[in-house]
């Protein structure tokens, strides 16, 4: 088990190095003389952003230092948790322009990538083996899972926001109300993520149901569902003991998934124009607000890694094997 | 062997489905904007027409042609995705056979580049790269993104390597002095070659989806035009509050086609291979 953790702790480690150490490089990688492109690409209009902007570029660079010493320092202000100044939002801080905004990413992604990989491996363990079930349940998750995420939050944000006019399709809260802990507020904030959550839990289920319908196939043909058939175990109990097998790999492949998942997030956030991680993101882009994208970077990528573990320590309590240092759990 | 193959393959109803949609689509991605005169971004006509006789997907709001669009979309969708998803099939490959056959520190060394790039969200570093370097070609997104999506496949490729090391065909080669090239070539890969045609085509498909949500994001690329991009504009110009449906339904439509008969096509070619999922 300490080996287990061990050996995911290193890559985990390994990759936040090497995500800090891209983004420290591709901004040397960009063609011409970055600091000059950049200002003229920021088209910053007030005097003062252009000037913190020219020092704050001349530092990150920072022609008279060695590179090793430009390498250490982006690690340094990392440490201390400085993101640098948004230019979009002068003069914000990036680093509290996503601290705002992770709550809001949160919410929708933690109850929609739980829910859709409950709820899909229910599906996909009904439905092996069941004909008309999986005549059914199979094609939609096909449907589901090809569907890009942002298709399907803009048709549903057209369906049921403009034409059936029942849900609200911009925002995270409506604009006429303030921030507050009265039922009005977060009742209207429901409200609000009700229709990207489920757009996001839609396109998830398809590929989580898929898979658990392929397990559940395989493990019901191993020599163990066989002995207990011949035995005269009932098929349920069967059924209940390849479910609980043929859960040990939907659980890797989460965390294999969780890429994608943020991913569709992000951009089901720009769809509804929730406040997000998404909506910033496509704020930096816009805006040439390199600052905030590399920041909203390194926010998804700690996210993602943090994500993995506790992945693996789902895995270590429910898989035994893992616990007494047996094979089972593929690194 | 060949001739079993195809004997199931045309009795497949999955393979048909799935294989004459992406035949369709590709056809009218490659004929198609040989018959029409006008680029895809002129304004040709009256503005936000509803589809019909003239227009058959209606037109925008800047009155440019959105089925002359959707024709040269397809087209570079179906090229992003199979250069993209075709150079992340090729670095899967490499990795994944030099690790599985070589072993030891080698494949210690990729294994953990591998899973350091697997848990990597591709999509952010995606946007990274974009933004700071400007991808304005399709051929260059291609690449990003197959740069980016190999470690899943040669991660299963590695496993299906270790697992054919150990072969009596593969020692007799290597104790008849045949070298590691060639026995990779010759002796490994003609083994798991449908398994290899399989890792193309979910990473064919994976790369269409990467691309459209890139493209939405405003990193798509300038040179041309894609289902996503039409995406991307119609979201910009507020089409779902103007009611313009026929501006953002054929172009997701299309690539939730193109991916589904993917998959389904994928599901299909499992069968014919696998003797083991055969339905008959």
């Amino acid at each position: 088990m300490r080996r287990y953790f061990g050996r995911k702790l290193l890559i985990y480690g390994l990759t936040f190095f090497m995500a800090v150490t891209v983004n420290w490089l591709v901004p040397r990688l960009m063609p011409g003389d970055p600091v000059a492109s950049m200002l003229a690409r920021a088209r910053v209009a007030q005097p003062e952003a252009q000037e913190a902007l020219r020092v704050y570029y001349n530092n990150l660079f920072g022609f008279d230092l060695p590179w090793w010493q430009q390498y250490l320092n982006s690690w340094g202000s990392l440490f201390r948790g400085d993101f640098g100044i948004s230019l979009w939002a002068f003069p914000t801080p990036v680093a509290d322009l996503l601290t705002r905004a992770v709550p809001y990413s949160l919410a929708l992604l933690v109850p929609s990538i739980l829910l859709s990989w409950v709820v899909g491996n229910r599906l996909g363990a009904l439905a092996a083996r069941r004909k008309v079930l999986d005549n059914t349940v199979l094609p939609v998750s096909y449907v589901l899972t090809a569907t890009p995420y942002l298709w399907l939050a803009a048709l549903m944000a057209w369906g049921f926001g403009v034409v059936w006019g029942i849900f609200p399709v911009a925002g995270g809260y409506s604009f006429s109300m303030t921030p507050s802990l009265t039922w009005a507020f977060v009742a209207d904030l429901f409200w609000h993520w009700l229709l990207p959550f489920a757009s996001l839990f839609l396109v998830a289920l398809g590929g989580w149901a898929i898979g658990m319908r392929n397990v559940i196939i395989y493990e019901l043909e191993s020599d163990y569902a066989n002995y207990m058939s011949a035995l005269g175990a009932p098929q349920k109990l069967i059924r209940r003991y390849a479910f609980r097998n043929a859960v040990l790999p939907q659980i890797t492949g989460l965390a294999l998934q969780l890429g994608v998942l943020v991913a569709g997030a992000l951009v089901t956030e720009i769809v509804f124009s929730y406040p997000g991680l998404g909506s910033l993101i496509l704020a930096a882009i816009q805006n040439k607000d390199f600052f905030l994208l590399q920041g909203a970077f390194l926010f998804i990528v700690l996210g993602v890694l943090i994500a993995n573990f506790i992945i693996d320590v789902v895995y270590v309590i429910v898989d035994p094997r893992t616990r007494v240092g047996m094979a089972g759990a593929a690194a | 062997m060949k001739t079993e193959a195809l004997y199931f393959a045309i009795r497949n109803t999955k393979l048909l489905v799935g294989a004459g949609i992406i035949l369709v689509l590709l056809g009218i991605g490659v004929i198609g904007p040989f018959f029409i005169d006008k680029p895809p971004t002129e304004y040709v006509g009256m503005q936000m027409q509803p589809p019909g006789g003239e227009f058959w997907l209606g037109t925008n709001t800047f009155g440019q042609d959105l089925w002359a669009q959707f024709v040269h979309g397809l087209r570079t969708t179906f090229l992003v995705g199979a250069l993209g998803g075709g150079i992340a099939a090729v670095i899967g490959m490499v990795v994944g056979f030099l690790a599985g056959y070589k072993g030891g520190w080698i494949d210690e060394i990729l294994n953990m580049l591998t899973n350091i790039v697997l848990v990597l969200p591709t999509l952010a570093v995606l946007f990274i790269l974009n933004a700071y370097i400007g991808v304005r070609s399709a051929g260059m997104q291609a690449l990003f993104i197959g740069l980016t999506q190999w470690p899943w496949a040669a991660r299963s490729i590695r496993a299906q390597t270790f697992s054919l090391r150990g072969r009596d065909f593969v020692d007799l080669a290597r104790l008849s002095g045949v070298g590691s090239g060639r026995i990779i070539m010759r002796e490994i890969a003609p083994n798991m070659s449908s398994y290899l045609l399989l890792t193309f085509i979910l990473l064919f498909g994976g790369s269409i989806l990467i691309a459209s949500s890139l493209d939405f994001i405003g990193l798509g690329p300038t040179d041309a035009v894609s289902l996503g991009l039409m995406l991307q504009q119609a979201h910009q110009w507020s089409a779902m509050h103007l009611g313009l449906w026929w501006w953002f339904v054929p172009p997701g439509a299309g690539i939730t086609l193109i991916v589904g008969a993917l998959y389904v096509a994928n599901v299909g070619l499992d069968e014919v291979f696998n003797p083991k999922l055969r339905e008959l």
